[in-house]
């Protein structure tokens, strides 16, 4: 894939995903550009999750506000809402494992053309866990991935086979890349939608996984 | 029955002992029991096996303990701040038990309560799940993850009335109320402690049955991540 080849740039594919999110939604949203969707939900009313024990998430505090009771699952501080409320990490996975959170929006490494995602572990390499991914992309209702679509080495990111060790299998839904929009579908992924200046062969050209 | 302790080394005095498995609360820095960690690392107990989300930073909460090499096993989900932790394991002095953040709190709270194991989806077909009973439900398959009972649990919580009612603050509360409740003693550090009577009994997040000592401290709670936003010019 030729390298002037950009499509989407952070903001607009957290921009993209926000469009995913439905009004009235309890969402979880992953580390990295997952968390800047928070920027772009607009009217609609949404909900943010913190799996730390936290639902009604509020943006980072002004400085010299900042509370060390007070943080995110990325371990950031941040503020309560007028909505807020706080519970234990047992209650705070008791709804993500029992499908009360309609979606969560990840980062990932790798993905496959049959919803399965590696975003944990890289073996040999620094191994860091995999926190709260694996009950996340079990439990909740839709999994939305947003990444860019090829590695540093510009190979793809979506993949026939994942080649690193799953976080879960066959859990993903739709994925977000800067090339544009795909579904998991039978036989393969399903092109939804191509980032601005992107064709479907430059999207055909930077994926190993099956297009159907 | 006297719960209420003057120092954390007297709150643990005949508890500590080598081998022992300790569950621990806290989510990353917050909300972790930091006069309990010191005072073990000051009794030297040792070949620990430690149940908690994290492993502290180098020289904060859990990471003393590595750093004095008193810990031989970790049950955690997450260990990615800590380098001295990834040095250890990386050359084979120090287990790890990878454990998905929410099993890992459901096993917590199941062996506090009685349950030896639940089925869960987290994990399935993943490494996570090799060498665990598989089983199907309503045509979905769930792998059989185990309760944990420590021999101890450390806790930090931010009131407590002299009978260890508990009330958390904020997202301080995280792994505390199911690490309390595995344990088959708890010993709790509170910044706070007030008559009994004092607290609503409505509002109490973890009853005093959960927990068996207690001590006050000015604890240092430090920050991870500092993260803020700038001000709207005038």
């Amino acid at each position: 894939m030729a390298n002037d080849i950009k499509g989407w740039d952070r903001n607009q594919m957290a921009a993209r995903a926000a469009e995913e999110l439905e009004d009235g939604w309890y969402v979880n949203l992953g580390i990295g550009i997952p968390t800047l969707v928070a920027n772009y939900v607009g009217d609609k009313d949404i909900t943010l999750q913190s799996e730390n024990g936290m639902l009604g998430m509020g943006p980072f505090p002004f400085e010299g506000e900042e509370d060390p009771d007070l943080i995110n699952a990325g371990k950031q501080t941040i503020t309560e809402l007028s909505r807020t409320s706080y519970f234990d990490s047992a209650t705070s996975f008791g709804m993500i494992r029992g499908g009360k959170i309609a979606a969560a929006i990840l980062g990932a490494m790798e993905v496959a053309e049959n919803g399965d995602l590696a975003n944990w572990m890289i073996p040999g390499k620094l191994v860091k866990g995999m926190g709260g991914a694996m009950d996340l992309v079990a439990g909740v209702r839709r999994v939305i991935v947003v990444m860019d679509h090829t590695n540093k080495a510009g190979e793809s990111k979506l993949l026939k086979t994942c080649t690193l060790p799953l976080t879960g299998t066959g859990v993903v839904d739709r994925i977000i890349t800067n090339l544009g929009v795909l579904d998991v579908a039978e036989g393969g992924l399903q092109l939804i939608e191509t980032a601005d200046g992107i064709t479907e062969a430059d999207i055909r050209a930077a994926t190993e996984a099956t297009i159907v | 029955m006297k719960k209420v302790y003057g120092t954390a080394e007297q709150a643990l005095d005949g508890l500590l002992r080598d081998g022992m498995l300790i569950a621990a609360g806290g989510f990353g820095l917050s909300g972790i029991p930091e006069f309990l960690i010191a005072a073990i690392r000051d009794a030297g107990t040792k070949d620990l096996t430690v149940a908690s989300n994290n492993a502290g930073v180098d020289d904060f909460g859990l990471g003393v303990l590595l750093q004095t090499r008193q810990v031989k096993k970790m049950i955690s989900s997450y260990v990615g701040e800590n380098a001295e932790f990834m040095r250890q394991y990386l050359s084979g002095e120090l287990e790890l038990e990878f454990t998905p953040q929410g099993t890992l709190a459901e096993r917590m709270r199941a062996g506090g309560s009685g349950i030896p194991g639940f089925y869960t989806k987290t994990g399935v077909g993943t490494q996570i799940a090799e060498g665990k009973e598989h089983k199907d439900f309503d045509g979905e398959t769930y792998i059989l993850e185990r309760g944990i009972v420590a021999d101890l649990a450390i806790v930090k919580a931010w009131k407590a009335d002299d009978t260890g009612n508990l009330i958390f603050r904020k997202t301080a509360r995280n792994f505390n109320p199911p690490a309390a409740m595995c344990g088959k003693i708890c010993v709790a550090e509170v910044e706070e402690i007030v008559p009994r009577g004092s607290l609503d009994p409505d509002g109490i997040h973890l009853p005093g049955i959960y927990v068996h000592r207690l001590i006050q401290g000015d604890h240092e709670k430090r920050i991870e991540q500092r993260t803020t936003r700038k001000r709207e010019e005038a």
